[in-house]
């Protein structure tokens, strides 16, 4: 009952603040512990240059991982973020490029081709009750596909469209501030996830997703149209990959269309690290933004200190499997 | 001769519940002894015990003459019992014979299966049995009915000679107990010894010897199954007292009639239902498992489909064809099922409370304002004495009935002035009962529209001013509340099966 006796002093919070808690405590004190870890191995590592290339590296797999966090709070999966990433650089570069429209048409573009294929997916899983794995599955291999018809299996690239590399490698804060200079594409990285963090503990939408993946059918019951909800956060998660479509076309001035594959598992693992269960109902954005963190201060580190690339790899499949497992545990105590 | 089973003095103990009380039970070989009573009597606990699946913890349980203490389902079956339960449990994708051996398959070196030997053992047991059954049949595409002749082969395999069916005609329709009869006569010719637990009296004329009635946990007593009128064997089952303070029915004479179904029909589990509710009114709706009385619910609230049938609220037809709609013309729904169907669990109370009425606490925006959330939280969880440490704690945490008046609190909310309650008291203790039932005489009285669904007599017959009884889909009578209603009257209705009635007619 001591639980109960704290939660009752504290202020109030989203709701399912207090659920991935423990997880997320340990997932932050996983980064501290490497952070300092790397920086006594390596004087190199705690440069302000390499902290921010840390940062950069992390913008678009934590705002795809924040995309899947969505999805895979309601209790499904989304294998489609990364292709769909691509696919929305794409559709930038048609614009922008092919096109000759402004940029602002480009982002739009991007974020709402994103939005329509989450709808798309939404209405699979929704609907045609396809069960999120599939369906998902479906969509990223289409995707994947059409972003190499659309582009003619060639790179797009955005020398015609003055400052569109500027959204990611720009630095806002560093105009202001020169001695931060962090990198456009990380601070839309906060932002998506501050704003992603708001939705999940603030409105409705939040609400609901949190109870689709508790209990879809008490949500049901209770009279609340859970297909319809389950679309628009599968519709949200797919803007928020159009952003992460804008952020890798940016970062490389072009639109790679062969690129994508792969980027769904990282952003899962960078989810499943942070503390959201698979099972659907727990999990926060802040765990997730700490999950990517860790993975990409893990790849970063182990450069630094000369290990080979093979074995970030086997390292990092090594931590999902701990993370994963001290949130199993902690479960079975509560149980 | 010795008997086959022989149980005296068992007794049982769950935490909190004393399960069984000095129960016994003896079975003979090539005997069908029947064990009846109503839900929560103790059949399927004393079955277990014979199983294995539970151990007593009192009496003794003797096999053939000798003291036996199974600890595990294995245990039993080497001593030659098995238990065929109400719910099938087969791999709907394996074959027939694949099902019947699973965890002792036979082998041929290194490990491989030797599915031909699978398949010609099972044809023995088929054989025997005298079942045209291909043992490569995949289980799933058999009906109910031969998935039931499965489980005996199943059971048959592992030599038992003692059978315990559980409901085995719960799902099968005339022909297809038919069917299972001839098997069980067959059975009983070798001389297997079964048990056999149902609800339906005129079955028991039919095939068992023998029938042991139980109530509440105790044995109330055995009598030859040919020689005993089936309205003592009724009041050997119900024979408790009411307790409690008898229901004062109120003159609902010029009350308005605010709910009403006609005619409402779905597939063969609800057949031709009609009937009304007035404001303030609690009807109850009595009748043994499976008898449709849920089904009724999830169809009037859209969480199912309805083949036909018309609902009015408020003398106005609502056109109710999901949960929403349903929420929409004022009516709740509460699940027997809470954990699966009414709570998200791993949630607040605050955020279970406002569930189905977020919309109030959030603008055009979608933005939840927490605190006027709490607010309302706090107050459903004064008035209806919650016992929660706060709005944010888990609703897991709570104890049945405080989840229970959580529940209640979401569709008071939500302002639904007709309210169906399904086994309101499932898994909560005897106070909180009282509670519970006090709660909705109090929503009665502020004009709301009850329904109540609920296997135990005891409380159908303490809440409801009119009693709706239902048996196989069908609405079998309407009886009033109060004492003029006993609980023979209740069951007569709820075991008045169609085929029973014209086995009646054709008598006459």
């Amino acid at each position: 009952m001591s639980t109960a006796a704290a939660i009752e002093t504290k202020k109030p919070i989203g709701a399912p603040a207090e659920n991935g808690a423990y997880q997320k405590l340990l997932a932050f004190a996983s980064l501290i512990a490497l952070l300092i870890g790397f920086s006594v191995a390596s004087p190199n590592f705690m440069q302000t240059s390499n902290i921010i290339a840390i940062l950069q590296s992390t913008s678009v797999n934590g705002v795809l991982a924040v995309a899947a966090t969505l999805v895979i709070i309601t209790g499904g999966i989304d294998l489609s973020v990364g292709t769909l990433m691509t696919f929305c650089a794409v559709i930038a570069g048609v614009v922008l490029t092919y096109l000759g429209m402004p940029l602002i048409f480009g982002v739009i573009a991007a974020i709402g081709a994103g939005a329509l294929c989450g709808l798309l997916s939404g209405t699979f899983v929704a609907k045609m009750k396809i069960p999120p794995f599939i369906a998902t599955l479906g969509m990223m291999l289409m995707l994947k596909g059409l972003s190499l018809v659309i582009s003619g299996t060639r790179p797009i690239y955005f020398n015609d469209t003055p400052g569109f590399d500027q959204i990611s490698r720009g630095s806002l804060i560093g105009e202001v501030i020169p001695a931060l200079p962090i990198p456009n594409g990380v601070l839309i990285l906060f932002l998506v996830a501050g704003a992603a963090s708001y939705i999940l503990g603030r409105t409705v939408l939040g609400r609901y997703t949190f109870a689709l993946g508790s209990n879809e059918e008490a949500v049901r019951l209770s009279g609340v149209n859970t297909d319809m909800w389950k679309m628009r956060i599968y519709a949200l998660a797919g803007g928020i990959c159009g952003i992460g479509g804008i952020l890798i076309a940016s970062r490389l001035n072009s639109a790679q269309p062969a690129l994508g594959l792969g980027y769904e598992l990282e952003a899962i693992a960078a989810v499943v690290i942070g503390g959201t269960s698979l099972a659907g109902g727990r999990g926060t954005i802040l765990g997730t933004l700490v999950g990517a963190l860790i993975m990409a201060v893990l790849a970063n580190g182990l450069r630094v200190m000369s290990v080979a690339q093979e074995w970030q790899t086997v390292v990092t499949g090594a931590i999902i499997v701990l993370a994963v497992y001290a949130d199993m545990a902690r479960q079975k105590k509560r149980a | 001769m010795t008997n086959l089973v022989e149980m005296t003095g068992i007794e049982k103990y769950f935490p909190g519940v004393h399960a069984l009380k000095s129960v016994q039970f003896d079975l003979a070989a090539g005997e069908v002894h029947a064990l009846m009573g109503e839900n929560g009597a103790g059949k399927s606990t004393l079955m277990k015990i014979l199983s294995g699946i539970y151990q007593r913890n009192g009496g003794t349980l003797r096999i053939e003459g000798k003291e036996v203490s199974p600890a595990a389902p294995r245990e039993a079956q080497d001593l030659g019992i098995g238990i065929i339960h109400q719910e099938l449990s087969l791999m709907n994708d394996l074959t027939v014979a694949q099902n019947i051996f699973i965890g002792r398959e036979p082998l041929k070196s290194f490990g491989r299966l030797d599915e031909a030997a699978l398949n010609s053992q099972t044809a023995e047991i088929f054989a025997s049995m005298n079942l045209n059954l291909d043992p490569r049949t995949p289980v799933g595409s058999l009906t109910i009915a031969k998935q039931q002749m499965v489980e005996i082969a199943k059971a048959l395999s592992y030599r038992s000679k003692v059978l315990i069916m559980d409901e085995p005609t719960a799902a099968l329709n005339d022909a297809e107990i038919a069917e299972l009869f001839v098997i069980i006569r067959r059975l009983k010719a070798e001389g297997v010894g079964i048990v056999y637990i149902s609800h339906k009296m005129d079955e028991l004329k039919q095939i068992a010897d023998r029938v042991t009635v139980m109530r509440d946990g105790e044995y109330v007593g055995t009598m030859q199954a040919a020689e005993t009128p089936i309205s003592q064997i009724i009041a050997m089952m119900v024979g408790r007292e009411v307790n409690g303070e008898p229901l004062q029915v109120p003159d609902l004479g010029d009350a308005q009639v605010s709910f009403e179904v006609v005619g409402l029909n779905r597939g063969s589990h609800i057949r031709d239902v009609s009937f009304s509710v007035k404001r303030g009114e609690i009807l109850g709706f009595a009748g043994l498992m499976g008898a449709g009385r849920t089904e009724v619910a999830r169809a009037i609230f859209g969480a199912d489909t309805r083949d036909s049938g018309e609902i009015r609220v408020h003398g106005n037809p609502a056109a109710i064809k999901s949960p929403k709609d349903a929420v929409k013309a004022g009516i709740g729904y509460l699940s027997e099922d809470r954990k699966h169907f009414g709570l998200a669990t791993g949630m607040n109370v605050r955020d279970n409370i406002g569930l189905a009425s977020l919309d109030i606490f959030s603008g055009k925006t979608g933005v939840i304002s927490d605190g006027e959330m709490s607010d309302i939280a706090r107050s459903y969880i004064d008035k209806l004495g919650i016992r929660t440490p706060s709005e944010l704690q888990e609703v897991r945490l709570l104890s049945g009935g405080n989840q229970q008046k959580v529940v209640i609190a979401k569709w008071l909310l939500r302002d639904c002035d007709i309210l169906i309650f399904d086994e309101p008291t499932r898994g909560i203790d005897v106070g909180a009962k009282s509670e519970i039932y006090g709660l909705l005489e109090e929503l009665a009285e502020q004009g709301k529209t009850i329904i109540v669904i609920s296997s135990e007599l005891p409380e159908i017959m303490r809440l409801s001013h009119r009693i709706a009884v239902m048996c196989e889909g069908r609405l079998t009578g309407i009886l009033p509340g109060g004492k003029d209603t006993t609980q023979e009257d209740i069951m007569h209705l709820a075991t008045q099966r169609e085929a029973a009635m014209q086995v009646t007619e054709k008598a006459q």
